[in-house]
């Protein structure tokens, strides 16, 4: 059933954070929480969620939440959700919330090894493209040519030189039973699939892109926008894995300008028309293989 | 429900628990010193249809039937809702 703002859980969960005006990835826990319900456990890595969220005695979660060393939210996810298990506690989720570095980066081991034993989590990485909470540095979901105080732009290196790792193929080569990418552009959508995800046994991971004004260098009320023109010019997909097989949700056909999209943005900046380019080319190829090979 | 704003708002250090646990959703500070704008809703153009309520990214407006109700003490101004609204009915000043 389609999630609307009429049919969605009235409470809100994650309310009153210290997050930046306009933080995508408090919107991005707040939306899968009111999905997921109050009987929800939730585990944050070190990241800017559990920064803004846990700052004693103001604690913002409505529902069980707990902060989790950076390298383990996925194990920690295995704990929670055998010892709920264990106690007889029945219709609830362990989900966990992580950044991009804590995904891709520092978390990857502890993901693996959790799909592997096909755990019954949610696994959700809110990616921003970089380590937003300790003053943007760049992760291994920071896209080629951004700017970060770890890759600089200057007269020999402009920014980021190394491609977005593929963290959404990565999980689905683990042969999850469900992987999706989202973005909070497309905030149906996303929770969708969240509650999809919410009803299927075994680990499931979404990413779902969520811009982050500071780090980006955008208008604090340009973050939804810029959530929906990443999709809309083709640098980011929406996609699922299930039962072995790709799907792809949205195919744009005609796609916007990517320029557009990434001279807006501080981070992009120095970019030149060459560079912009080689966005192009890699995003064409990208999408050659989607269209050939995803249904 | 959601977290509110609680009445004990300081902790001596005996106060504060041995363990890591505490109460879930215990708020002791607003965040309405953040903004410098103030978004404000014209009820006559709004349609109800609750963008501004799924796209908050701080959860302060709650639909009311089909009006949007702001949560001004926990506001921070982005500014999110008034560009997300359909009707333009949302104005920050």
């Amino acid at each position: 059933m389609a999630i609307t703002a009429k049919n969605l859980d009235k409470n809100e969960y994650f309310y009153g954070h210290k997050a930046c005006a306009g933080c995508g990835g408090s919107l991005a826990v707040r939306a899968a929480l009111k999905v997921l319900g109050e009987k929800s456990a939730a585990v944050l890595p070190a990241g800017c969620m559990s920064a803004v969220g846990f700052n004693f005695p103001q604690l913002c979660f409505g529902n069980n939440a707990i902060i989790s060393m950076f390298a383990g939210t996925a194990s920690m996810l295995t704990g929670v959700e055998a010892g709920l298990r264990r106690r007889g506690i029945k219709d609830f989720h362990a989900v966990g919330f992580a950044g991009d570095g804590g995904t891709a980066d520092i978390g990857i081991q502890a993901l693996s090894g959790a799909i592997d034993r096909g755990d019954d989590i949610i696994y959700i990485c809110y990616d921003n493209e970089a380590y937003m909470n300790t003053g943007i540095q760049k992760s291994g979901l920071t896209p080629f040519g951004a700017r970060t105080t770890t890759t600089p732009a200057g007269k020999n290196i402009r920014g980021n030189i190394r491609p977005k790792k593929n963290m959404f193929e990565i999980a689905a080569a683990h042969d999850i039973p469900y992987a999706a990418t989202a973005t909070i552009g497309y905030i149906n959508d996303f929770m969708e699939k969240v509650d999809k995800a919410s009803r299927i046994k075994g680990t499931k991971y979404i990413h779902v892109i969520a811009p982050c004004p500071t780090g980006w260098g955008i208008p604090v009320d340009a973050t939804v926008e810029a959530a929906r023109e990443i999709v809309d010019c083709g640098l980011w997909y929406l996609a699922e894995y299930e039962n072995g097989e790709f799907k792809i949700n949205r195919d744009p056909g005609e796609f916007t300008d990517p320029a557009e999209y990434l001279k807006k943005q501080g981070r992009f900046k120095h970019l030149t028309d060459e560079d912009v380019d080689v966005i192009i080319k890699s995003r064409d190829k990208k999408w050659e293989k989607i269209r050939r090979e995803w249904k | 429900m959601k977290p509110y704003l609680r009445e004990k708002k300081s902790f001596a250090f005996e106060d504060i628990p041995e363990d890591t646990c505490f109460e879930a959703g215990y708020l002791v500070t607003v965040n309405s010193g953040w903004r410098s704008r103030t978004p404000q809703i014209d009820n006559e153009k709004c349609i109800g249809c609750g963008q501004c309520y799924l796209y908050c990214p701080d959860g302060v407006i709650a639909m009311d039937g089909k009006t949007p109700v702001i949560d001004y003490d926990f506001c921070k101004g982005c500014g999110i809702c008034a560009k997300i609204c359909p009707k333009s009915a949302i104005e920050l000043r």
